[in-house]
């Protein structure tokens, strides 16, 4: 009993002795989408700058929910915070919240369809109506219209979704919302929504692995997944008529044609964006970083991360099939950091 | 007996004026407060749970009343909240998990208890201990990569063809759903059942299954109608805290019952639980109402153990006459 | 020959039943085999020096570990330990040796209920208790949530034990005039020691595994926590993140974890056995 006591206390106090350096601690919370790159970003970060960052990945909606109690330093979201969002951080906090992008994902259609091998087409008729639960066979004029030359079968489609509140269905039900008045109206957009048909699978991870097991599939996953997988994906036709496929440049060009409209908060959705070559899935993920800190180290430490993230940083998004920021965007992110005080 | 009623007279008079300090000073009566005191922590804790489920969940409670137990709409976006599909799910799944895994366990802590020599038993005993702490998230990957193609495959056509004419197994068998969900739960539950009843079981005084045996019952007469029913309270408390373990559980059944807020009688059927749905949506959920409703699927949760463990007592107490003669609740 | 045919038909049944059991037996230790055979498959080669070293590193980059991970899951362990075990522990002493039947109908239906919330509401409450009014996570919060799921498996068990525990011992203890709690102490504990000590590894093993509770109570820590006030890492959390991420690189990384957790509990077992090892009061059959 004694012996069990004494290493007790000995555990204890090495616990506490844990108390190494006084180095910085910043913590930060949010969208799981961008965790690789942050995680990447913060430890480059780190080696030059000495400041910890500690970024997790609990959510988009957990994390502006955090960020706002003051839980944690700072946020991230894959969706913009809305109105109301903003004004209980402002009535919490006395001060507002400013948003960042910081990189651009996409989201692809995924498919195993027994028989094909190629690059599907889809457009948004289709995708809409095969999500509503209308268009129920592969075969279905809508799909085969678009894919002249290839043979789908008469089998019925199982559509795989997200079960899981994310910023990838965001961005999906985003877009689909801005295609069909039908969709807007029974499902509109979120990061959980009413599924009208298919099953929920756990993640990207969830959904590919629903997508392998279950011939006549269609689902949805993020680029970095199905590039990083090597998953095979199709094509959606965009704003300007041509069918496009969701890689790195087509992303960017979805952001820089949207710029245009941007407004100065960068709360602003790029689906179905206006560009010859855009990718219509595509979105912004946003650093959410309150305007006043109390703390100047921290203040200091994040400014120059962002500083860093958005110009250096870039270079290394694309190696994990993350897509960059436009210029126009980074110019004008760099005169905006300046309002964090 | 529910307890010991042993109580050791002291030297001195027991009369009421007897202050305080003079009763402190009596080690028994010390043990007797202190050990009181870490037992009704325990209420406590509940107790401050209910409450802060109770609170924390106002505005779904206010907007939807009764109607949230019967409902089958989750619309997260025009806000319509009904716990119906998610209570199925998880009693469904639980139920075949508790069938699947009680004669499992029992059968296995009665192997390792009365037949395996020590040698044997002690080692596979550590083992089966280190399954009750394989992560869910672990336990869901494997559900994912080895019984959700087992099972669209293999079982789900096996049962189709021998048992299909039944409801149960009626349906496009995806490979996920209510069966599969509760395979991986009963494995997830099974080392409770094993380890608590072992122990139990091998705390049975050695006489009963000598005497037992002494009257011409053969080996398994004397396990089976002797020594397990005398362990009987501890096997079913084991059944207790698997059935809990069950009921609770998030991340493995996510990843493998196809998160489809749906009633269907077929097991092979996706479907949705309520810890699941939790662990889902809840960090993305937007507004306040959204939020709470999950602190409300939480105090539904806890109304249906509270429910499901009464009903299991009432049943102890209904059997308790034969056997053991441990009447405990 | 009546009786030798229904004689020999109770012997079959016999030898049928055990080896059924033994059937049982061998079908849960291979369930282990498999698992422990998927994660040394698929990440036996991700432990090296480097894991139990050094720190997490972004993806792609080689040469990061979890040791962060392994102390903090130390940590929250030893935390949930100190809380747990000690309401578990008396709890069943209070419920086996002292109370009527109503306080203890009361206290274990309430440990049954607590053992029935889902791990990611024990956390939530614990947000509420110990993270939200102080505005921070830290390594006590998270302590306290596994802490809480230590309870009802410790105090249920330790409970059954402690009555299972024959009257004759307290009854020659009382004859030779020991007082009440003497006797808990000196003989009913020992001999029940056996059970409590796997209830208590039990409950152990199923917190060492949970990452919910820990999700908004330890956060999580890419670096080092010091004290016990900052968020924290541990293992299960990384796995969760690791094993649901795209990158197959991270995966290894968590079935690797997995391994290591697994084997960290196996050992906490074995040395637990041997250190508070004193013989068994009660033969075995």
């Amino acid at each position: 009993m004694r012996r069990v006591a004494g290493m007790v206390v000995l555990g204890l106090a090495l616990g506490g002795l844990a108390l190494a350096q006084s180095s910085l601690l910043i913590n930060g919370a949010g969208a799981t989408f961008p965790y690789p790159i942050y995680s990447k970003w913060f430890d480059e970060y780190h080696k030059t700058n000495g400041a910890q960052i500690n970024y997790q990945s609990v959510g988009s909606g957990a994390g502006i929910k955090q960020v706002t109690e003051g839980n944690v330093d700072f946020g991230a979201s894959d969706g913009p915070m809305n109105d109301e969002q903003i004004k209980a951080y402002r009535s919490k906090n006395g001060s507002g919240i400013l948003h960042f992008p910081t990189v651009l994902g996409a989201v692809v259609p995924t498919y195993n369809i027994p028989g094909v091998s190629v690059t599907l087409n889809f457009t948004p008729e289709a995708l809409s109506g095969i999500f509503l639960g209308r268009i129920s066979k592969w075969n279905d004029p809508a799909i085969t219209g678009a894919n002249k030359g290839v043979s789908l079968p008469g089998n019925d489609i199982v559509v795989i979704h997200r079960s899981d509140g994310s910023g990838t269905t965001y961005i999906w039900t985003d877009y689909l919302s801005k295609v069909s008045g039908d969709w807007k109206d029974k499902v509109s957009k979120g990061t959980s929504v009413s599924w009208p048909v298919g099953l929920g699978g756990k993640g990207n991870e969830g959904v590919t692995g629903l997508i392998k097991q279950t011939p006549n599939s269609i689902g949805y996953v993020e680029l970095i997944y199905a590039a990083q997988n090597k998953i095979l994906y199709g094509t959606v036709k965009n704003a300007a008529g041509s069918f496009v496929k969701a890689d790195l440049a087509s992303v960017t060009e979805a952001a820089a044609s949207a710029v245009k409209t941007m407004p100065d908060d960068f709360r602003v959705s790029i689906t179905n964006a206006p560009g010859k070559n855009a990718y219509p899935i595509s979105s912004f993920t946003w650093l959410l970083i309150p305007e006043k800190f109390k703390d100047s180290a921290k203040r200091d430490a994040l400014k120059g991360f962002l500083k860093w993230a958005i110009t250096d940083g870039q270079n290394n998004v694309e190696n994990l099939s993350y897509a960059k920021l436009p210029k126009e965007v980074v110019d004008k992110e760099l005169k905006a950091i300046g309002k964090v005080q | 007996m529910a307890t010991s009623t042993i109580n050791v007279p002291n030297a001195g008079p027991v009369s009421g004026s007897r202050s305080f300090l003079a009763k402190l000073r009596n080690g028994d009566e010390i043990a007797r407060v202190v050990t009181f005191l870490f037992a009704a922590t325990v209420v406590l804790i509940v107790v401050l749970l209910v409450y802060q489920l109770w609170a924390g969940s106002a505005l779904p409670r206010h907007k939807f009343g009764l109607s949230f137990f019967i409902s089958k709409v989750w619309d997260p976006i025009g806000e319509e909240f009904g716990a119906l599909p998610f209570i199925y799910g998880t009693v469904v799944t639980s139920a075949v998990a508790l069938i699947l895994a009680v004669p499992l366990g029992i059968g296995a802590a009665i192997f390792l208890a009365e037949l395996a020599p020590q040698k044997i038993s002690d080692p596979l005993q550590f083992f089966i201990d280190l399954l009750a702490a394989v992560p869910s998230v672990i336990y869901g990957v494997l559900g994912v990569f080895i019984v959700i193609p087992l099972m669209r495959v293999w079982i789900a056509p096996a049962l189709k063809a021998t048992l299909g004419f039944l409801p149960l197994f009626q349906g496009p068998a995806y490979g996920v759903g209510f069966l599969t969900a509760g395979i991986v739960l009963a494995i997830m539950i099974v080392p409770y059942i094993i380890s608590v009843s072992r122990e139990v079981l091998l705390s049975v005084p050695r006489d009963q299954r000598e005497a037992a045996l002494a009257l011409g019952a053969t080996r398994w007469e004397s396990t089976w109608k002797v020594v397990v029913p005398f362990a009987r309270t501890g096997i079913m408390g084991s059944i207790f805290l698997a059935l809990a373990r069950a009921l609770g559980e998030t991340m493995a059944v996510t990843m493998v019952i196809g998160n489809t807020p749906s009633i269907s009688a077929s097991l092979l059927a996706p479907g949705y639980s309520i810890a699941a749905v939790i662990a889902n949506e809840f960090t993305e959920a937007t507004t306040e109402t959204y939020t709470q409703a999950f602190i409300e699927l939480g105090l539904v949760l806890f109304l249906l153990t509270f429910i499901l463990n009464g009903l299991a007592r009432l049943l102890m107490m209904l059997t308790a006459s034969r056997g053991s003669g441990t009447g405990r609740a | 020959m009546n009786m030798n045919s229904r004689l020999k038909m109770r012997k079959f049944v016999s030898a049928f039943m055990l080896t059924m059991t033994g059937v049982c037996a061998v079908t849960a230790v291979s369930v282990l085999f498999l698992i422990l055979g998927y994660l040394v498959y698929h990440g036996g080669r991700d432990i090296n020096w480097n894991f139990f070293t050094k720190l997490p590193t972004p993806v792609g980059e080689s040469g990061g570990g979890m040791a962060n991970a392994i102390v903090g899951s130390a940590k929250l362990l030893l935390l949930a330990s100190l809380i747990g075990v000690p309401i578990g522990f008396f709890g069943a002493i209070y419920l086996a040796e002292f109370s009527g039947t109503k306080m203890a109908f009361v206290v274990r239906y309430s440990a049954d209920l607590l053992n029935g919330v889902p791990s990611i509401v024990i956390g939530l409450f614990a947000f509420a208790l110990v993270v939200h009014p102080f505005h921070h996570f830290s390594t006590i919060a998270g302590g306290f949530a596994l802490g809480i799921m230590m309870i009802p498996i410790t105090l249920r068990s330790t409970e059954e034990f402690l009555l299972g525990v024959p009257n004759s011992l307290r009854e020659a203890a009382m004859a030779l005039g020991a007082s009440k709690w003497k006797t808990i102490a000196t003989v009913i504990v020992p001999a029940a020691y056996r059970g409590i000590l796997t209830a208590i590894l039990l409950a152990f093993a199923r917190v060492a595994g949970e990452a919910a509770p820990l999700l908004f109570t330890a956060l999580g820590n890419r670096y080092w926590s010091p004290g016990w006030n900052q968020p924290i890492e541990s293992l299960p959390h990384m796995i969760y993140i690791y094993a649901l991420s795209p990158y197959e690189d991270w995966q290894r990384q968590a079935w690797a974890a997995g391994l290591v957790l697994l084997g960290l509990i196996l050992a906490v077992n074995i040395v637990a056995r041997v250190i508070l090892a004193r013989g068994v009061a009660v033969p075995r059959s």
